[in-house]
């Protein structure tokens, strides 16, 4: 039986469709990322998910179930049901780290902190609603502001043992922060570290609320920066941050697994 | 589920928790509904289809501010909120 998850985020349409029917654990059978641009919410869901069937040479009537998730997960209206990327988060970690009790969710645009009860589901949630400075969009800001890719930026802060506090809670004042950085010729090190150390330090205070047990496990788009993985090890004050393997699709692979679970 | 609907910013933390195991089988008919006078808490059916309470959407990045004549210097000694929810599933951070 295949199932399929979707998350529909903020700039990206993710799917991952699994194959219920493996020997052992269910296996991921296509992963498919779009970015939808301008099309609209229910035409992008369609369309990555055609293409993520043809990819994986599956037709619609051969998955039996399909549950959305993420910020447009009511767009998705081929969808049998739909969760919350608490629900969708806790289950697809789960199938990478059953020992995981506290996940730290990095996205584009924000950022959760999300406790669970070691059996794929969330017990315990906080998310910031007002604070871009904890989430992934403001250290790519800050990278471009650099002249730097995400990925050089997340490198170069990992060169720094700077420490250099960053106060301001709003994207923007943080922004002005930056600037007078540059202004004073504080090397690019220093700036990405002092960046993302602030990032990570929003995100640290908000995990704090739901509290943090270990494993820790982070998943979103920032999972694919050293120096975040770093800085944020630093705050949690924690050994070590468990990263899965395909850290953007873990919400969507949660959906799928809800999915077959609801087809049980 | 606890969960925490609100921010942290420069001026502090500002979350409104809810117990929402308390909330399946609410022995207050659902006060918190109209116990709120700004009408901040509305019914949901959350991903384990049980009936839930939360914040709603357009409330939560703004509490500092919707909540101010609630608090003591709004005049009230207690939450309406946490007044109404007997079975104690409200709590503010601030
Ligand atoms: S918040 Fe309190 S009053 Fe409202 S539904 Fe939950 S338990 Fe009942
Ligand atoms: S403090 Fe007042 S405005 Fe805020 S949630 Fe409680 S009753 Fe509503």
């Amino acid at each position: 039986m295949y199932t399929a998850g979707i998350d529909m985020g903020s700039r990206t349409v993710k799917v991952v469709i699994i194959d219920n029917d493996a020997a052992g654990a269910p296996s991921v059978k296509k992963t498919h990322l779009m970015f939808p641009g301008d099309v609209d919410g229910d035409a992008a869901a369609d369309k990555a998910y055609d293409d993520a069937l043809a990819a994986a040479g599956l037709r619609r009537d051969e998955v039996r179930a399909v549950f959305a998730t993420g910020a447009g997960r009511k767009t998705v209206n081929f969808a049998t049901d739909s969760v919350t990327e608490m629900s969708a988060g806790a289950k697809g970690v789960s199938y990478f780290f059953p020992s995981a009790r506290t996940i730290v969710d990095v996205g584009a645009e924000e950022g959760r902190g999300v406790k669970t009860d070691g059996n794929g589901k969330a017990i315990d949630f906080a998310g910031n609603e007002k604070c871009a400075a904890g989430a992934g969009s403001f250290a790519e800001a800050m990278s471009r502001a650099l002249q730097m890719t995400l990925t050089e930026f997340g490198e170069a802060s990992l060169r720094s043992d700077k420490s250099i506090p960053m106060n301001a809670q709003c994207t923007v004042f943080a922004e002005s922060e930056v600037v007078s950085l540059i202004h004073s010729a504080t090397p690019k090190e220093d700036i990405a570290k002092a960046v993302l150390d602030a990032v990570a330090s929003r995100v640290c205070a908000m995990v704090r609320r739901v509290g943090i047990d270990k494993d820790v496990v982070l998943i979103g788009g920032m999972v694919h920066n050293p120096g975040f993985v770093q800085a944020l090890k630093s705050s949690m004050d924690v050994d070590e941050v468990k990263l899965p393997e395909i850290p953007e699709f873990v919400s969507a692979l949660g959906c799928a697994l809800l999915a077959a679970e609801a087809r049980q | 589920m606890i969960a925490n609907y609100g921010y942290k910013d420069g001026s502090g933390e500002y979350y409104i928790s809810i117990d929402t195991d308390r909330c399946i089988s609410c022995a207050a008919g659902r006060a918190c509904l109209t116990g709120c006078p700004k009408g901040m808490f509305e019914n949901m059916t959350d991903d384990y289809d049980d009936e839930v309470v939360q914040v709603k959407q357009q409330f939560r990045r703004n509490l500092a501010y919707d909540c101010a004549d609630c608090k003591p210097s709004g005049g009230h000694a207690s939450l309406p909120c946490t007044t109404a929810c007997t079975p104690g599933a409200i709590k503010h951070s601030w």
